[in-house]
């Protein structure tokens, strides 16, 4: 039995839309999607509005859950393929290394994947300092449920701009963005 | 709003969901590149490329119900162009339409930037003719593209030396070439090189749509944008040394207005928010 999508596809869709905007023009500002009705496990409600918003039949995405195939095939249509060929990479258990994923070219960086990627929680104004495009100051973020090479890993990925992975981290129905442009300080 | 508000038969926004989720797409990406102009599938729309065709597919992407529109010609709210995509956006989404720029939520501009001070939150949808800053130096794209990965961008600051070498001071006025983040050269559109400095640093988010080259690129919040220059030869931008006959203002960008037969000329603000928004001056005084 495959679950609904939003209520009201066109209102809801424009509203997820603009949490992500905002979020990706503010890494680290946390910002909540409307809540579905009913969220196919194991994604996250964050999850799941941001692929009903972004992902089509033009988007290729993978996704580690087989659980929620179904799910996305019927409300986006979107083809399921590798991980190094998505434009949409979805880890609920875990993150695949950054740079296994599409990097974009360097006259093509638009074409990077965009890893939505589920963790246990995110708080606002403690833990990490971000600095960067979209940040006045500082902004701060705390993530829970991260691999612990994850800031090499993002150094290694920022390093490479204009090439390399945009990431919307999903907890519940809140997310926020890491923008490649992002600098990620450990908490200090 | 009410859904009976809304143009029959049209989807809210005017355009179709797939055609949205693309554009919000490459709008995210412009905003992860920033300066970076990203190919989209440009609609045809209901009015012809030059009125404005790339910004209103960004707006009607990123429209909702909650969202208050200003739209701006060169500065001005009562101009055609204003004044029909208001209409259209009115007529197909219902929502609340604005001439005040602190009240609005989205700005539509063609060729402007607002004198008052944008905020958080608030988002500048700019009209692009031309997003691509090198192509009066060079014609082909696939160059142009290659320039832009390699960050080689000293055509561009050969003419700007060759203007100053010629006339003593770089003779762009309007649609003067920025450096954006530190990395991607962009046209800010052909806003005047007076409005320049405002996109450094802005509290908020610029958006670029340019339907007839199919672009979209995007500046996020607080963003360095540097207009290109030399160290001894600064960047200056121009503007009218007047007054404004209406409001008196000595720091806006003014329009000038050739009032009779014998050439007369007025200064007056091209940005009417503003100009609306000041006591006028006595008739003495002007």
């Amino acid at each position: 039995m495959i679950g609904p999508g939003f209520a009201d596809p066109v209102a809801d869709s424009q509203r997820c839309f603009r949490a992500v905007l905002e979020a990706m023009s503010r890494p680290g500002r946390i910002h909540r999607v409307p809540a579905l009705a009913e969220v196919p496990a194991p994604l996250h409600g964050a999850t799941a509005a941001v692929l009903l918003t972004l992902a089509d039949g033009d988007t290729p995405v993978w996704l580690d859950c087989p659980a929620a195939q179904d799910w996305l095939r019927f409300h986006c249509g979107c083809p399921l393929v590798a991980q190094t060929a998505a434009a949409f990479v979805v880890a609920t258990a875990g993150m695949p290394a950054l740079a296994a994923l599409a990097q974009g070219s360097e006259e093509e960086p638009h074409l990077a994947a965009t890893l939505l990627l589920q963790v246990e929680s995110l708080q606002a104004g403690q833990g990490w300092r971000l600095t960067g495009p979209g940040i006045e100051h500082a902004h701060r973020l705390a993530v829970a449920g991260l691999p612990g090479d994850f800031l090499a890993q993002w150094a290694a990925n920022r390093a490479r701009f204009p090439r390399g992975v945009d990431i919307v981290l999903c907890a519940g129905d809140s997310l926020a963005c890491l923008p490649r442009t992002v600098r990620i300080e450990e908490a200090g | 709003m009410t859904e009976a508000s809304i143009e029959a038969g049209y989807n809210f926004g005017y355009l179709d969901e797939n055609t949205k989720r693309m554009i919000r797409r490459a709008l995210l990406k412009a905003v992860a590149v920033p300066g970076y102009q990203v190919p989209f599938g440009s609609r045809e729309m209901p009015l012809p490329y030059g009125w404005g065709t790339g910004g209103i597919q960004v707006t009607a992407s990123i429209i909702g119900a909650d969202d208050t529109l200003k739209v701006i010609d060169q500065g001005a709210d009562d101009t055609t162009n204003a004044v029909s995509i208001r209409r259209f956006f009115n007529r197909v989404t219902g929502v609340a339409t604005t001439e005040h720029t602190a009240a609005a939520t989205i700005i539509q501009t063609r060729h402007r930037v607002p004198e008052a001070k944008l905020r958080e939150g608030q988002v500048l949808v700019y009209q692009v003719p031309m997003p691509e800053p090198l192509f009066r130096l060079e014609p082909r794209v696939a160059e142009t593209k290659r320039m832009h990965a390699l960050a080689d961008y000293g055509l561009m600051h050969v003419k700007l030396y060759e203007d100053i070498a010629r006339h003593g001071a770089a003779t762009t006025s309007y649609n003067y070439p920025v450096l954006v983040n530190q990395r991607y050269l962009m046209s800010p559109s052909p806003i005047p090189a007076f409005d320049n400095p405002k996109l450094d640093r802005m509290p908020a988010l610029q958006l670029f749509g340019a339907g007839r080259e199919k672009r979209i690129y995007a500046v996020p919040p607080w963003t360095e944008v540097k207009s290109l220059d030399f160290e001894d030869h600064p960047f200056q931008p121009a503007r009218a040394d007047a007054a404004c006959v209406i409001c008196g203002a000595r720091d806006s960008y003014l329009d000038e207005l050739i009032v009779d037969d014998s050439g007369k000329r007025h200064f007056v603000c091209s940005d009417t928010d503003y100009c609306a928004s000041r006591p006028p001056v006595q008739d003495a005084a002007a």
